[in-house]
């Protein structure tokens, strides 16, 4: 994964010199580190102390440790065994302080555990326990980012705009949850994997689509959370390798991120499709994705990740706006009402449908959406553009300031508001 | 691990089960005792009881530290509890997969599990 452009301006990493390859690391070649070693270490402490709660603390002091030390020192050379060995010092020491733990510090002193992670690799049963629905879905997000991907408790908070208290408070709780219901360290049973994975996929593409529409936006951030959700991903259809979804979720975000070049012009101002310079998108990734739709689609299994993916491949493989095959685009959100209806997937179904049958006919089912969609910001901003179309410009500038209200995020509001003076002129 | 299963119905469930004729009343505590019989078998169900309806229900509530009787539940709420189940199985995930088996109730029943203290 390629680094973040402007991204090594914050925090520990804000030291005026330029990095040097030989001492300092760059928050990019840090995140990939703790990216790699993080979880495999926490798999492994939890089967050593059979202790989810302290495993997890310990590799994230760790981890606060290695952010001290390596920007300034340089990533030692084998940062999985440094981080282990940080971890388990430090595990040793909280044992020693707890009388309760005499037991657990006598395994942690004996156990044969090689100070580098053990090659088995259970970060999938670290990923089911963290995606686990007894815990609430912005639970297992946070978890899964700490404790799979190695995020620090700091960047979850920048990552979802929240304070790092309120980060802190919820692992503490969601740890005690685990620890008090017995939330077990396992893979599902046969009959809970379908379900439970949908779990695991909802928090990936969750986790992806607030990094991916912050993008831009927050050039100050250490990591990227589309590039952590697409990592995440990638791990779980390498060890899950017989499950289309997996690979149809990855496909989704191997070819929205094709297009990443694309979606802001120089001022960081966002660009949607059909203004994209398409020459800016990655044609290797665009080919590697529609390559994942195939392999799932082998399975014959479809599933809303691979009909989402789907439609991405065909906007990716248009050459321009007017050649997008907007008729199979259709279809493909009718597939997609049938295995998982929802007011959005509809929504899009009539943006679509207008490419060809006109705005009118599309304004007619987009109304019907107006009572279950009115808080969500896309809605009326879909609207708006619709009643363009339509020649109804004062109902649309009502709309686009309706959407105006309801939208969070700075990239789309900038647009918005674009729109909307563009309107109010001449 | 032991756990309570509490089982609920939603107020209007309650009610179409106080209507229901015999036979069907019949059946549906068939298929209840059933799950029951089973899973007291294999040595998961350890206790529980079927409770009788709300309008059964007294509640001592304590003003300033002193015991007031009243008729009825303690709140008035949507979802009306109507039996537990004691289990003691290996992990959330064992007692979560018995909730769901779970026959008892209305289209819309309620199955909350929470750990019991152990010490």
């Amino acid at each position: 994964m390629a680094a973040r452009a402007g991204s090594s301006k914050c925090g520990p990493w804000s030291s005026a010199r330029t990095p040097d390859k030989t001492q300092g690391a760059t928050d990019a070649a840090v995140a990939a580190v703790f990216r790699e070693e993080a979880g495999r270490l926490t798999a492994a402490l939890v089967r050593v102390l059979g202790d989810f709660d302290l495993a997890e603390e310990v590799v994230q002091d760790s981890l606060v440790v290695a952010l001290e030390k390596w920007p300034e020192q340089g990533i030692p050379d084998n940062p999985g065994a440094w981080l282990m060995t940080t971890a388990r010092r430090r595990a040793i020491d909280i044992l020693r302080r707890d009388k309760r733990y005499r037991e657990k510090l006598a395994l942690l002193e004996r156990s044969p555990m090689a100070p580098e992670p053990a090659e088995a690799d259970d970060r999938l049963r670290l990923i089911f326990t963290c995606c686990h629905p007894a815990l609430s879905q912005e639970v297992q997000v946070a978890l899964t980012l700490r404790a799979v991907a190695g995020f620090t408790t700091a960047e979850i908070a920048s990552a979802f705009l929240l304070t790092e208290t309120t980060v802190a408070q919820r692992i503490v709780r969601a740890k005690r949850k685990i620890v008090d219901a017995h939330i077990p360290y396992r893979m599902p049973d046969e009959t809970d994997l379908a379900g439970r994975l949908d779990g695991v996929l909802s928090v990936l593409y969750l986790m992806f689509n607030e990094g991916y529409l912050s993008r831009g936006t927050q050039v100050a951030m250490r990591r990227d959370l589309a590039d952590d959700a697409l990592w995440l991903t990638r791990l779980v259809a390498k060890l899950m390798p017989d499950q289309p979804e997996v690979l149809g979720l990855l496909a989704l975000m191997t070819l929205n991120l094709a297009r990443s070049r694309a979606r802001f012009d120089g001022a960081g101002e966002m660009v949607l499709l059909p203004d994209q310079d398409r020459t800016l998108w990655d044609g290797a990734a665009i080919s590697e994705g529609i390559q994942l739709l195939e392999r799932a689609g082998a399975m014959r299994a479809t599933g809303p990740y691979q009909v989402q993916g789907a439609i991405a491949a065909l906007h990716s493989e248009a050459r321009s706006w007017d050649e997008t095959d907007w008729h199979q685009i259709v279809v493909l959100y009718e597939t997609l009402m049938r295995i998982a209806d929802s007011p959005v997937v509809r929504l899009n179904r009539a943006v679509a449908l207008s490419h060809f049958a006109g705005p009118e006919i599309a304004l007619g089912e987009v109304n019907d959406l107006a009572i279950s969609l009115e808080g969500y910001h896309l809605f009326h901003a879909a609207r708006a553009d619709l009643l363009d179309r339509a020649g109804e410009p004062a109902l649309a500038h009502e709309a686009r300031l309706r959407a105006l209200e309801l939208c969070q995020n700075p990239a789309e509001r900038s647009l918005l508001q674009r729109k909307l003076s563009d309107q109010s002129g001449p | 691990m032991k756990y309570v299963l509490m089982f609920a119905d939603r107020v209007e469930d309650q009610k179409m089960w106080e209507k229901m004729p015999q036979d069907q009343m019949h059946a549906a505590y068939e298929q209840i005792n059933k799950w029951f019989d089973e899973h007291s078998r294999s040595g998961k169900i350890v206790g529980g009881e079927e409770l009788r309806g709300p309008s059964s229900s007294t509640t001592v509530r304590f003003k300033n530290g002193k015991p007031i009787v009243t008729d009825g539940p303690y709140i008035e709420a949507k979802e009306i509890v109507g039996g537990f189940a004691i289990v003691d199985v290996k992990d959330l995930d064992e007692a979560l997969a018995m909730a769901k088996t779970w026959p008892g109730g209305g289209e819309g029943r309620i199955v909350e599990v929470r750990p019991v203290v152990e010490r």
